[in-house]
């Protein structure tokens, strides 16, 4: 027993919940947010301390044991992931309460912020295939009274095609756990795992897990990308980088779940389609992201290369991939919120949207200006920078693999990356100076706090690579090894 | 001009309560039959949504002041509060545990625990409900 496990879902719940009630004062609502996500990042840290000393934890829900009850199942995957993402929450939320937007927040902005990262955070850690559902339908709910929050026309026409998309593919993940309950008679993760290990996952299972291939893809933004750009554009700074950051890595985490714990016996199958989806995905993405001048645009096809590169890692499926896939998981967890927070604040601060119309914001803003250059490098996976140790490993893991024109198309597409952002940075951050020093909007401290801790996070987990370093194989351990979390998720102390 | 809804008006008066008793038994049979705080609270919340449709919202208003936002906040968080409580008693989160009574009028009752979660998911659903013909109504 250890309800430890539930406070990184129910801590948010109860927060935003009870802001509900302090409509009136945005300063409660404000901090409240920001120190519940605190309390939820130490706890995380915690269980993940636990959870290397005593290995996988397991909490039944009521004292139902599984396979019949609910469980949440913290390994060290799903705690690393949650841990990273209630520290970008953190930091997005002191965005958010700097950059005041006092008509959204009367509107319950940070409930909902919070109800997202609660949802978030249940995905990551159940150990049910329906609670996970209603996880997910948890952070979709809340995503689309963000999307739509503040009720711009451009919010609206996009949020209705990114809601119908989320519908859509809600009720495939829902066939889908149909089928799976109808041929196996169980939902439990670790239980149906051992059952397809059984069968020895026979063509009906596999067609089965291709249709959760699609559901999860159509979540991660993996080939069935189209809906993201246009979505994540019409969104207000700090929920644009929240959503960036999270929304489409539960996809992720899905995928990871799924193609490690239950369908791992067809990889021929499985894992050879997840290879050309992600390679579409880098090579759309790439194209993507040096078409537009519209710096929005730019920003989210860099998300949609970043899905494809890390799930270059589950397709080269061995330990090193795996790992990196892990490392630059966490890496792009933090680097998207980043990217997402500086680019809105190159929009308020220049006024403009395309890369063409404004230049010289190094001049204005010296900070600013490196820290946008320090994003870019980690993202291009220079080495002083996070991004370099997950890309080395899933470079190592795909040539080990022998999947050369995947290790091809993920390098080349880091190249796309560095430049399309390069050209951002030196469109408008170089050169003449478009904004008369006297005329420039001032850029408060507070604003500028959580994008100075993220570059400090940043060059701190690039050169402190040897501290995730056991969390990150032990994860990684855990993965490839299913049934270390089968016998923990479903044994009966 | 108001088109005369005297008869939609005296029937609902009478029907209003027969639906509310229907929703509190449906409620509280929820625990061994069909029924429960979810079927039980949209019972209870049609109730509501009949008083609204029979007379207007302004006088439906003044006679029920509640902002039934916080009614469905209030249901959530005794929802999830009485899931925590069982933490207090060294128990797994949602715990539930019953024991039996001797009460003066009904004799040897059974009381259970998740009755009281049962009520917040009431008040939820209630909560939603309202709030969603309210502004379903203010749109058109």
């Amino acid at each position: 027993m250890n309800n430890i496990l539930v406070f990184p879902m129910v801590l948010p719940i109860i927060a935003g919940v009870l802001l509900l009630f302090f409509r009136s004062n945005p300063n409660i609502q404000r901090w409240g947010s920001i120190l519940t996500m605190i309390v939820v990042f130490l706890i995380s840290l915690w269980i993940l301390q636990q959870v290397m000393i005593q290995g996988i934890l397991r909490l039944d829900f009521g004292e139902w044991l599984p396979p019949f009850g609910i469980t949440f199942v913290a390994d060290a995957f799903a705690m690393l992931l949650v841990t990273a993402s209630s520290l970008v929450s953190i930091l997005c939320l002191l965005y958010a309460a700097f950059a005041k937007d006092e008509k959204r927040e009367h509107f319950f902005l940070y409930p909902f912020l919070l109800l997202l990262v609660a949802g978030v955070n249940g995905s990551f850690l159940t150990g049910d295939l329906f609670n996970l559902f209603v996880c997910f339908e948890v952070m979709l709910l809340a995503s689309y009274v963000l999307m739509t929050l503040g009720g711009e026309k451009k919010q609206l026409t996009e949020g209705i095609k990114y809601i119908l998309i989320n519908i859509l593919s809600s009720w495939l993940f829902l066939l889908g756990m149909a089928y799976l309950y109808g041929t196996l008679g169980t939902l439990n993760m670790a239980h149906l795992s051992v059952r397809i290990a059984e069968a020895g996952q026979p063509p009906l299972l596999t067609t089965i897990s291709i249709l959760f291939l699609v559901v999860f893809s159509l979540k991660a933004g993996l080939v069935l990308y189209f809906w993201l750009p246009g979505s994540y554009g019409a969104l207000p700074t700090a929920v644009s980088a929240l959503f960036a950051a999270l929304l489409t890595k539960v996809g992720v985490y899905a995928l990871f779940r799924f193609f490690t714990l239950l369908f791992y016996h067809e990889p021929s199958v499985t894992h050879t389609m997840i290879g050309w989806m992600a390679i579409a995905t880098m090579v759309g993405g790439s194209l993507g992201a040096i078409a537009y001048k519209d710096i929005r645009k730019i920003a989210a096809y860099n998300v949609v290369i970043a899905i494809g590169f890390i799930l270059v890692g589950l397709a080269s499926f061995n330990y090193e991939a795996i790992q990196g896939s892990i490392y630059y998981l966490i890496h792009d967890i933090l680097l998207k919120g980043m990217l997402f927070l500086l680019i809105g604040t190159v929009i308020y601060v220049s006024g403009k949207t395309r890369l063409d119309q404004a230049s010289g914001l190094i001049a204005n803003y010296p900070l600013f200006g490196w820290m946008f250059l320090i994003m870019l490098l980690s993202l291009g996976g220079i080495p002083p920078f996070s991004g370099f140790a997950g890309k080395l490993l899933i470079g190592q893991g795909a040539i080990g693999a022998q999947e050369y024109v995947m290790v091809a198309t993920a390098f080349l597409s880091s190249l796309f990356v560095l430049y399309s952002l390069l050209r951002i940075f030196l469109n408008m951050f170089w050169g003449e100076t478009s904004i008369r020093l006297k005329d420039q909007m001032h850029l408060s401290k507070g604003t500028l706090a959580p994008l100075l801790i993220l570059a400090v996070l940043t060059t701190g987990l690039g050169l402190g690579m040897g501290i995730l370093a056991p969390y990150v194989s032990e994860a990684a351990n855990v993965l490839m090894n299913p049934e270390l979390y089968i016998e923990k998720a479903l044994n009966h102390k | 001009m108001r088109e005369n809804d005297v008869i939609l008006q005296t029937v609902s008066k009478i029907a209003v309560f027969i639906i509310l008793t229907f929703g509190v038994y449906l409620f509280l049979a929820g625990h061994h039959n069909p029924g429960g705080g979810f079927i039980g609270g949209l019972t209870l919340s049609s109730a509501f949504v009949l008083l609204y449709l029979s007379f207007d919202v302004e006088t439906v208003n003044a006679g029920i002041p509640l902002d039934y936002k916080k009614v469905a906040a209030l249901g959530v968080l005794i929802a999830v509060l009485t899931g925590m409580g069982s933490l207090l008693f060294g128990s797994s989160f949602l715990s539930q545990t019953f024991a039996y009574f001797d009460l003066p009028i009904f004799g040897k009752t059974e009381l259970a625990t998740v009755v009281l979660f049962e009520s917040g998911v009431a008040l939820g659903v209630i909560g939603v409900v309202v709030t969603i013909m309210i502004s379903i109504s203010e749109d058109v």
